[in-house]
């Protein structure tokens, strides 16, 4: 089963594709009948909660786990992975490099195995803020460092499609703002992103479009902003709410309705103005202390498809 | 197969320890030339082994070969450690991710093994020509050319040792347990064969025939030991009735089964890679 196309344009360069995916751990299936695409220029985002079979997909198209059934092919099928993933750039997890190596030695290596010449190594080092440490062995590096250092040997080939998995993990919150503002700097390049996380906020400040799994079933994959066909909902106040809550339930546009600690908050089942809205109370005799009209945040969608199945 | 060894060259030479390592191998390796200064002066007896014929073409080709065999366990010792490295440092898994196939892994590791085995060689060839022309009573070049076919039979040994090596620091996964566990092989491999010795009637050759395709022993015999086969150990045994009737050759069969260990261990080390998660 395909994926309905993201975009209305379909000329786009497809980088990854994903068909009925499954991997079982014994009786435990970490990832169950996935199938989604990723094409050129966009920025995924992967999300779920610990567990929900992120890195266990990674895994399996960058060639380190082996999968139960189900296929993938990077770009149009016609290379093997191996292949294949000297074009990508990927982090997973922690950085891993030879511990007794200077960053620039780790990254001749990585550029032997990649197929390319030394020359990117001093830009991308400069690029991350490594280039006065680059003769210190790894193992004296902080963790952001690491991370960094990562960064850099994932971008050495200028990859088609950037690969990150829970980049910010553990590090300190100047570690996370550094890394952030590497990837929206990446992201601004054109280069194609995918990034698993577990932090919303993340996902929600750098991606476009969403992969959302939980134990290891796609629940959602799509753009971020149409992820939950939802009109928003608006929060009202009155001096009068049993009259607000009977008059609300006369209006066409008015879905659920819930009344909470003197707030009521209404569901919109269609596009309506606040003013609108305002204006259709006021003529009914009700004069609002307090109106808000609200998109639910992906937060409030994600923890609502998670939670719902 | 240039590439595959300019990426292990870079992670092997680039650690202290496996440098190290590999420099004493080579180091004691040349002290075996030592032995040639060995003297024992006791009151009036004046004795220098070097004299004594240990160095004579051809007989130092099939000596000097044995003797280094015993070296090969530094090499391994380097061998199972950067293996074990491979895993716990994970590198293992960003070279997959970088773009290594497993298969080129695996043949990174067995390339170096391949050049290391005949600098190992080589380096022993030379320093038996030299230890010889300096040492040995005949000098003529087609007694010196003699035998040289312990050295063809020296490097498929430490081919088959180290490609052991790779297997069960693949299988293994830490270098100690590695390590042990070739030790334990090695005994249960003799275990097995007085086993079998006490299956059989005493005077067959049945356990021996066996015993050769053991993938330890099958190594252990392409350089046999070529002590009793000395002139002067000869010569006391047969004055106490002992004597040694001994093949001291390698044989065809006997290559073609240390070949066959070798392509077997490699390639389960590439099936162990292939089935694993990492």
């Amino acid at each position: 089963m395909f994926n309905e196309p993201h975009n209305k344009i379909s000329i786009l360069k497809t980088i990854l594709t994903i068909n009925n995916l499954t991997k079982k751990f014994g009786k435990l299936t970490a990832v169950n009948d996935l199938s989604f695409t990723i094409e050129k220029g966009n920025i995924y985002g992967i999300l779920g909660p610990n567990g929900s079979g992120k890195s266990t997909t990674l895994g399996i198209v960058l060639n380190v786990v082996n999968k139960t059934s189900g296929d993938f092919f990077w770009f149009d099928g016609h290379t093997s992975t191996h292949q294949a993933l000297k074009k990508v750039g990927a982090i997973i997890e922690r950085p891993n490099f030879y511990p007794y190596m200077t960053a620039y030695q780790n990254l001749k290596l990585v550029c032997k195995i990649k197929e390319v010449s030394n020359a990117k190594i001093e830009e991308k080092l400069k690029l991350v803020e490594l280039w006065d440490r680059r003769n210190d062995k790894f193992k004296t590096y902080s963790l952001g460092m690491k991370q960094r250092l990562a960064i850099a040997s994932a971008l050495l080939n200028d990859p088609e499609i950037l690969i990150l998995d829970e980049p910010t993990n553990g590090l300190d919150p100047q570690g996370i703002h550094q890394i952030r503002e590497l990837i929206l700097q990446i992201a601004a390049t054109g280069t194609t992103i995918l990034l698993a996380s577990h932090l919303l906020d993340e996902v929600e400040k750098v991606c476009s479009h969403v992969v959302i799994l939980r134990k290891g079933v796609k629940l959602y994959s799509g753009r971020v902003d149409e992820m939950v066909a939802s009109y928003g909902f608006v929060e009202l106040k009155a001096a009068d709410n049993e009259k607000l809550l009977k008059t609300l339930e006369s209006y066409d546009a008015i879905g659920k309705i819930v009344e909470k600690e003197n707030k009521v908050t209404a569901f919109l089942t269609k596009e309506i103005a606040a003013e609108e809205l305002n204006t259709y109370l006021f003529n009914k005799g009700i004069v609002l202390s307090h109106l808000v009209k609200r998109k639910e945040s992906l937060e409030d969608q994600f923890l609502q498809l998670t939670s719902n199945k | 197969m240039k590439r595959l060894l300019q990426i292990e060259f870079i992670k092997l030479w680039n650690s202290r320890a496996s440098k190290i390592l590999i420099i004493a191998y080579f180091a004691i390796l040349s002290l075996i030339s030592i032995l040639a200064s060995i003297k024992f002066d006791i009151g009036e007896i004046h004795f220098r082994l070097a004299d004594q014929g240990i160095f004579n073409f051809p007989y130092i080709w099939h000596l000097n070969t044995w003797i280094a065999g015993f070296l090969k366990i530094f090499f391994a010792i380097v061998i199972v450690s950067m293996m074990s490295n491979e895993y716990t440092n994970k590198t293992l898994k960003q070279n997959l991710i970088d773009g290594l196939s497993k298969k080129e892994f695996v043949l990174s590791k067995f390339y170096m093994v391949l050049i290391f085995s005949l600098v190992s060689t080589i380096f022993i060839c030379i320093l038996t020509l030299v230890l010889g022309l300096i040492f040995s009573d005949f000098n003529t070049p087609l007694v010196i050319l003699k035998d040289t076919d312990y050295l063809l039979a020296y490097f498929v040994k430490l081919l088959g040792f180290f490609s052991i090596c790779l297997f069960l620091g693949m299988l293994v996964r830490k270098s100690a347990f590695a390590l042990g566990f070739l030790f334990i092989w090695y005994i249960l491999e003799w275990i097995g064969y007085s086993a079998l010795n006490h299956y059989f009637p005493d005077n067959s050759n049945i356990p021996d025939k066996i015993f050769n395709f053991f993938p330890i022993n099958s190594l252990a015999n392409l350089v046999k030991e070529p002590v009793t086969r000395f002139n002067p150990v000869k010569t006391a045994s047969n004055l106490i009735g002992e004597t040694i009737v001994k093949d001291y050759l390698t044989h065809w069969y006997e290559y073609a089964i240390a070949l066959a260990w070798t392509f077997i261990f490699i390639f389960f080390t590439h099936i162990i890679l292939k089935k694993r998660n990492l």
